[in-house]
């Protein structure tokens, strides 16, 4: 399996610097519109990483949310389909089984993944689509100004439960993972949180697995991220950090839930498969 | 007889049109899902609904037997999602259903107007509003015709009136969608849909054809730049301009008008009715014939665009026009903007699934229009 160190240019520069890193080949150089400390910026870098780790650049269709990762396709330099609130799986689901060839993924928030759209997760995973979910989990809306989502915590101050929610009013957060890992057609499902470099590394490794999932043909893959929103939880960016640590992974427990994907093999099966698109 | 603005006819509905095998009595659902594989659909999503689930049965027979994607979806709105999905990536994508369905689709459906991607919508059209019940409606034409989901957009919308252009219409709808870059319906009822009769609708069907275009986000094979699919315009005078552009579309499709005409030269009063109403008013259009009353009956084909230019020509010259629907008085409002008040015009309806015998239309007709 390639590790991170692959991606490294190792041609040198014109002058005296060594480069050491850059940015994936398929992400743009737009600069990213998200807040300091959110987490966004993370995923979107790991998953640029990923496509070019796979060789997928020519054959991805990304799926884009409704939420603060609206401009996600801005950021990259693969395809990409601009879903409904909710709807990305089945979106995703229409442009993998038209071309199974393809690597599609889908980019979710917690408000689109476990509320709005929580029909069209549930099938696609029970149907076992060869297509990858990453799932940003920070537990609110941000984008719409921090109103509490499905999976807040229970006490969670928010915009619309203003004196911390209320489990027998509005229900207890959704666990997605340990929700999906009862359906055959899950072929992978972890959770990370993204508060450590050690923590991104492990969201890497879960990464590999859920693309490899579909690129294999075994199903369904979802990586789920605990993610900050520093603003709308109105905290600094390393207490958010620090409440990931300490509060949210009582509730999202870090780890795998399901794993059907057999361990890497020398080399990412999407590098040695034919190249080019379908159409 | 069958007038159409543009010539030639699109290739698909060519392609549906030969070779004509020998007639063989065929239900509407079965000729609307035999047009869809024979024009060439390479992807179809649905849902269960009661009156147009033999369209889903037999394509779940045939789509995978030739090779293409037939998916049952979890609803309605994960149906038109996977449309818009598979219609972005650059595939002929269809779906069918039936009015409370449909309903489900709008907000979908308004996407794909945004993103401007071609597809098909079958809407086997039932009484209404709810749940209403399962016999046949034209209830939905304002939400067919008029846009139907959020934001200023608008969709080809097709009428078959028989189980022959249940067969045909869906190649035209593809091939005038791709056109355009717009979703179109083809508006039918739970009569034409459960109805057997007569029609050429062969078992055997052309290849695929695929059309490569350069606006798809399929991969970017060995494409120099991204395609991004979506509708998304922050800066109102970006979305403004977007809009205009829509609207522009919307205007050039003006020219793809077609409709159908019987007894219309000498005619004084003319009946307007699409889909199963212009076969029960041209009944009574002849009967009336028969007792010397100069009735005519002018059937749109396209209710999206609207024939209005050749209302608006036929208004100057005639008594009065009577419009028939199977509803509360929808398209009646489009016939009255074309008339523009050069002459009268009348509207008879029916709804919930009553239809009426034509010796009734014959009767309202003729007092409408007595001298």
């Amino acid at each position: 399996m390639h590790s991170c160190a692959d991606n490294l240019v190792t041609d040198t520069p014109d002058d005296e610097f060594e480069c050491v890193a850059h940015r994936p080949n398929s992400m743009s150089d737009k600069p990213l519109h998200y807040c300091p400390g959110c987490t966004h910026g993370i995923i979107h870098r790991l998953v640029g990483e990923m496509v070019d780790e796979f060789g997928l650049l020519d054959r991805t269709v990304g799926i884009c949310p409704v939420g603060c990762a609206v401009f996600a396709y801005e950021y990259f330099e693969f395809d990409s389909i601009e879903a409904s609130h909710g709807r990305a799986p089945a979106v995703a689901t229409a442009v993998k089984r038209a071309d199974p060839r393809r690597f599609v993924f889908t980019y979710q928030g917690d408000g689109d993944l476990a509320a709005i759209g929580t029909a069209e997760t549930v099938h696609a995973a029970a149907r076992g689509e060869r297509i990858t979910v990453f799932f940003v989990n920070n537990g609110i809306y941000g984008m719409t100004g921090g109103q509490m989502a499905p999976t807040s915590l229970p006490g969670q101050k928010t915009t619309t439960s203003p004196g911390g929610r209320d489990p027998a009013l509005t229900g207890h957060p959704i666990a997605v993972c340990e929700m999906l890992s009862t359906l055959p057609g899950v072929a992978f499902a972890a959770r990370v949180p993204l508060t450590s470099p050690k923590n991104v590394n492990l969201a890497r490794r879960y990464m590999r697995k859920a693309i490899r999932a579909q690129l294999e043909n075994i199903g369904y893959g979802i990586v789920e991220f605990l993610s900050t929103c520093p603003v709308q939880w109105g905290l600094t960016p390393i207490a958010a950090m620090k409440h990931i640590d300490a509060d949210v992974i009582k509730v999202y427990p870090p780890g795998v839930f399901v794993d059907r994907v057999p361990d890497a093999r020398a080399a990412p099966v999407g590098a040695e498969t034919d190249a080019g698109s379908s159409t | 007889m069958i007038v159409t603005t543009r010539q030639p006819v699109s290739t698909s509905e060519r392609a549906v049109r030969t070779p004509a095998p020998a007639k063989r009595l065929v239900k509407g659902n079965e000729a609307l899902a035999l047009g869809a594989v024979a024009a060439g659909a390479e992807c179809f999503f649905g849902y269960p609904i009661t009156p147009q689930n033999e369209v889903p049965e037999i394509l779940s027979y045939w789509m995978p037997k030739l090779g293409r994607v037939f998916l049952q979806a979890e609803s309605e709105v994960a149906s038109i999602n996977m449309v818009y999905g598979a219609a972005a990536a650059g595939h002929r994508a269809m779906t069918s259903s039936s009015s409370p369905g449909i309903s489900l689709m709008m907000e979908g459906l308004s996407y794909i107007a945004g993103a401007r991607l071609p597809c098909v919508i079958a809407n086997v059209m039932r009484g209404g509003p709810g749940l209403g019940n399962i016999a046949p409606s034209q209830g939905d034409y304002f939400q067919a015709v008029k846009g139907g989901g959020h934001g200023d957009y608008r969709c080809i919308v097709l009428a078959p009136w028989n189980v022959q252009e249940m067969y045909e219409l869906p190649a035209l709808a593809f091939d005038l969608a791709e056109r355009y870059r717009m979703p179109a319906f083809v508006l039918t009822d739970a009569v034409l849909g459960s109805m057997l009769e007569p029609a050429r609708v062969p078992l055997e069907f052309p290849p695929l054809v695929r059309r490569e275009q350069d606006w798809t986000a399929c991969g970017r094979g060995n494409r120099a730049h991204k395609n991004v699919v979506h509708s998304l315009y922050l800066d109102p005078e970006v979305l403004s301009a977007k809009c205009e552009e829509l609207q522009a579309t919307y205007r050039r499709a003006a020219c793809e008008v077609r409709f159908d005409e019987r007894l219309i030269d000498d005619a004084q009063v003319v009946v307007v009715a699409f889909g199963i109403s212009a076969r029960l008013a041209l009944s009574a259009v002849s009967a009336l014939r028969r007792r010397g009353e100069k009735f005519g009956l002018l059937r749109p084909i396209t209710l999206f665009p609207f024939p209005s230019e050749r209302l608006s020509a036929l208004a100057k010259r005639v008594r009065g026009m009577m419009v028939f629907e199977l509803n509360s008085g929808q398209m009646v409002e489009d016939v009255r903007l074309a008339a523009n008040g050069a002459c009268p015009v009348e509207f008879f309806g029916k709804m919930g699934g009553v239809l009426p015998p034509p010796e009734e239309l014959v009767e309202v007709f003729s007092k409408r229009f007595a001298r």
